[in-house]
């Protein structure tokens, strides 16, 4: 009986079975499309014509800031028109500079730097090179050396900055009088002592805690802690120099040691998952639940906008103690914007992006309505930059010649989240030898550089 | 009649069957055969999506079998929720559905507050699982820690993370539910009668006469189980951006897999090998990684079929 029920429909079933199950799996795999680079610069920018410009930008201020400087280009250039397409996410943008069409950007924004050496070794954003000659703009005197330097890969410009974000230290002004702390730490070793002594324990938890030091803590992610220590993440043959350079291992025993001390990996990831998110209102810095935040810019603006119950102290990070005639560095990164290779309106697509990017009083317009960093060097002079004085700290920084940044690579950030799954395993205790690990994490970077080139 | 009429005769017959079965022909072929081919050859190429394929050999699967540090950990997870999630999801099924079809008052309410889950879009009830699971302020612990039990870290203990995803999957049983319903529902009386009569207890009755009569269902339900445990992609997504702080932000890089690779399965690793990576060639070997596993498990369930599916028809 249990044979002839199945045997009623054997074969269709096994079949029906077999190609459900086939067709599970390989619905997931998108088939290739064949995004072409082929278009030449070839159109006429001074004729009647519109550019589809795709950028990651949502808040309200921050997309009314965009429609402004978008106003501005199509004021000069009022045969250029620009069709903006916002809160786009790197997915979403990779995916479409590969199809192309009429639909597809022509010019891009991106919050991330991560993706600059995958657009420019792949072509998927043109070389801007032969557009600066012919416009007769330097970059390297346009733009900061950081900044100059995360926009191209292999002496392909494939992108341009668009206004950069530097990181510093936001503080507790109250909670440090309390603690009685006079200033904010310059060093890191000033830095441990403070993020104890602004350390009130509750129970098995906190009531308030010095810093959130683990790699999970948002924005304290193992670059912008190495931004303090300035330090090499490629030899010159392009390998992985994690294991070799001192920087590396004096970053993650820092770090380490931060955990250790302000109560353990367990006890601090427990009270992490209590914290509010990283955009929201309730950030923990602006509840008072920590003390000491690493942060970008953009904090200033939304830690106000919560209304603290505390006063704001801005600072640069601290730096190694045997590097104290550093202090005022920090790791700087920004938005990029490029031109798609798909597009077909690159002479007008270079227009605007020459605007947006090199116009003083564009660029100046801008960063006052986002509030970020300016990226040209003219810009952060401007007497029309309009900022909270404190806000100045983080122009000082992103001026600073010692600021650092992670230079672009081939696979993107592979490398960075790479090393930052390294400091994972090294900060819970999992990976206990350094050494290896960074040895094992600088192979595994060699490797996967390999594979994508 | 003439050779010549024959044979156009066969020749008319032979087309309109071609033409019959066209719609599946097409379809196999543009949705089966083209992506499965085109795989396989995508798997042996060096392709960012750009640039025109190069040949790479077996580059890329050595690189997804040897160096790609997710891969082992992904396919233990998606083995993991194969196992336990399917197992469980069958068995919860099928007891809620046993026990609805029992009840006698309110059938509807019960009926539909079990459905109701299902219903919930996988991101949004990923959420609320994630709020109602936060090991610091989620209600799940307080309650837990109220009466004395100890309160796991879920979503943000690699040693509980599995088995919370296996919770949020067992609260959306909805489907499951209705399916066994309906099969237990149609089991005849008589058979139940026959064996009360031969003083058969509840779970000899169990035993002998539900089982074999919904075993058909039992089947599709591990099959369907499987394929979905497999597919799985949104839930573990979110569940580790959330655990893991990183809600949104465009700018912010997000490594799937939080707490520590726990919570990372096959399809996420095709999206950040081919997407994220541009890495088209080992997202195709992991892809077929994911096919070979689906007919493995599909070819063992149907040579099983024999014990699990009794019932006449």
């Amino acid at each position: 009986m249990p044979e002839n029920s199945w045997k009623a429909v054997p074969e269709v079933s096994r079949r029906a079975a077999a190609a459900l199950a086939a067709c599970a799996a390989l619905a997931l795999l998108a088939t290739a499309c064949t995004g072409q680079s082929d278009a030449g610069a070839n159109d006429d920018a001074s004729k009647e014509t519109t550019i589809n410009f795709w950028h990651a930008w949502s808040a309200p201020n921050e997309v009314k800031a965009v429609k402004s400087l978008v106003a501005g280009f199509e004021k000069a250039h009022p045969n250029i028109h620009v069709n903006i397409v916002g809160n786009m996410t790197d997915d979403k943008i990779n995916q479409a500079l590969r199809s192309g069409g009429s639909k597809a950007p022509d010019v891009i924004s991106s919050f991330t730097t991560n993706n600059v050496g995958k657009f420019c070794s792949s072509g998927a954003l043109v070389d801007l090179n032969p557009f600066f000659k012919k416009a007769d703009i330097d970059p390297q005197t346009t733009f900061p050396k950081t900044m100059n330097e995360y926009t191209q890969f292999d002496g392909n410009r494939c992108t341009v900055p668009l206004l950069g974000d530097a990181y510093g230290l936001y503080y507790n002004k109250t909670a440090f009088e309390k603690a009685g702390i006079k200033n904010p730490p310059r060093t890191w070793s000033e830095f441990t002592a403070d993020a104890k002594k602004l350390t009130i324990p509750e129970g098995d938890s906190f009531k308030q805690l010095g810093f959130m030091p683990n790699y999970h803590g948002w924005e304290s992610t193992t670059e912008h802690y190495f931004g303090q220590f300035s330090p090499t993440y490629f030899d010159k043959s392009g390998k992985s120099d994690l294991a070799d350079d001192p920087a590396f291992t004096a970053g993650f025993t820092l770090q380490k040691k931060l955990v250790d001390e302000l109560g353990g990996y367990q006890k601090l990831e427990t009270y992490r998952s209590k914290l509010g998110d990283e955009w929201g209102p309730k950030h923990p810095f602006h509840t008072g639940q920590v003390a000491m935040q690493l942060d970008g810019e953009w904090r200033l603006g939304m830690a106000e906008e919560a209304k603290p119950k505390f006063e704001i102290g801005v600072a640069p990070l601290p730096v190694p103690d045997d590097q104290a005639d550093q202090y005022g560095k920090g790791y700087i990164t920004g938005t990029i914007a490029g031109i798609a290779a798909t597009s077909k309106k690159q002479n007008a697509a270079w227009e605007f992006v020459k605007y947006m990017t090199t116009d003083t009083d564009a660029v100046v317009g801008f960063a006052n309505g986002i509030h970020n960093v300016p990226s040209t060097l003219a810009a952060l002079k401007s007497p029309k930059l309009k900022y909270d004085p404190r806000f100045k700290t983080f122009l000082d920084i992103a001026a600073d010649p010692n600021s650092t940044t992670s230079p672009a690579s081939v696979n993107g950030g592979v490398y960075l989240s790479t090393i930052q799954q390294f400091g994972y395993d090294y900060e819970s205790g999992k990976v206990k030898n350094l050494k290896e690990g960074l040895k094992k994490t600088a192979a595994q970077i060699d490797t996967d550089i390999a594979q994508a080139k | 009649m003439s050779t010549y009429t024959l044979r156009a005769k066969r020749r008319r017959a032979a087309f309109r069957t071609a033409a019959f079965m066209s719609p599946w022909l097409i379809g196999f072929t543009v949705f089966f055969a083209y992506p499965m081919l085109s795989t396989v050859y995508f798997s042996f190429m060096h392709y960012d999506g750009f640039k025109p394929p190069t040949w790479s050999g077996t580059q890329n699967w050595t690189y997804v079998f040897e160096h790609y540090p997710y891969f082992w950990p992904a396919l233990r997870n998606t083995l993991w929720l194969v196992l336990v999630t399917v197992t469980l999801r069958v068995l919860f099924g099928l007891g809620v559905g046993m026990l609805i079809t029992k009840i006698k008052t309110a059938t509807g309410v019960f009926r539909t507050l079990f459905y109701l889950p299902y219903l919930a879009p996988p991101v949004a009830a990923t959420m609320a699982f994630a709020f109602l699971l936060n090991p610091g302020t989620g209600p799940v612990n307080s309650l837990l820690e109220k009466i004395g039990l100890p309160a796991p870290g879920w979503f943000n203990d690699p040693h509980w993370s599995k088995p919370a995803l296996t919770l949020l999957f067992l609260w959306g049983i909805g489907d499951l539910m209705v399916i066994f319903m309906a099969a237990l529902l149609d089991v005849p009386k008589e058979q139940y009668e026959a064996a009360e009569l031969d003083g058969a207890s509840a779970w000899q009755r169990f035993r002998f006469v539900t089982l074999p009569n919904i075993s058909p269902i039992v089947m599709f339900a591990v099959v369907t189980g499987v394929i979905q445990a497999m597919q799985c992609y949104t839930q573990p997504l979110i569940a580790g951006k959330v655990a893991s702080g990183v809600i949104q932000g465009a700018g912010t890089q997000f490594e799937p897999g939080y707490p520590e690779k726990s919570t990372l399965t096959l399809p996420q690793l095709i999206y950040n090998l081919g997407f994220q990576r541009f890495d088209y060639g080992s997202a195709c070997v992991v892809a077929l990684v994911l096919f070979a596993l689906s007919m493995v498990f599909t070819a063992f369930l149907m040579r099983r079929r024999g014990g699990l599916i009794q019932a006449g028809d």
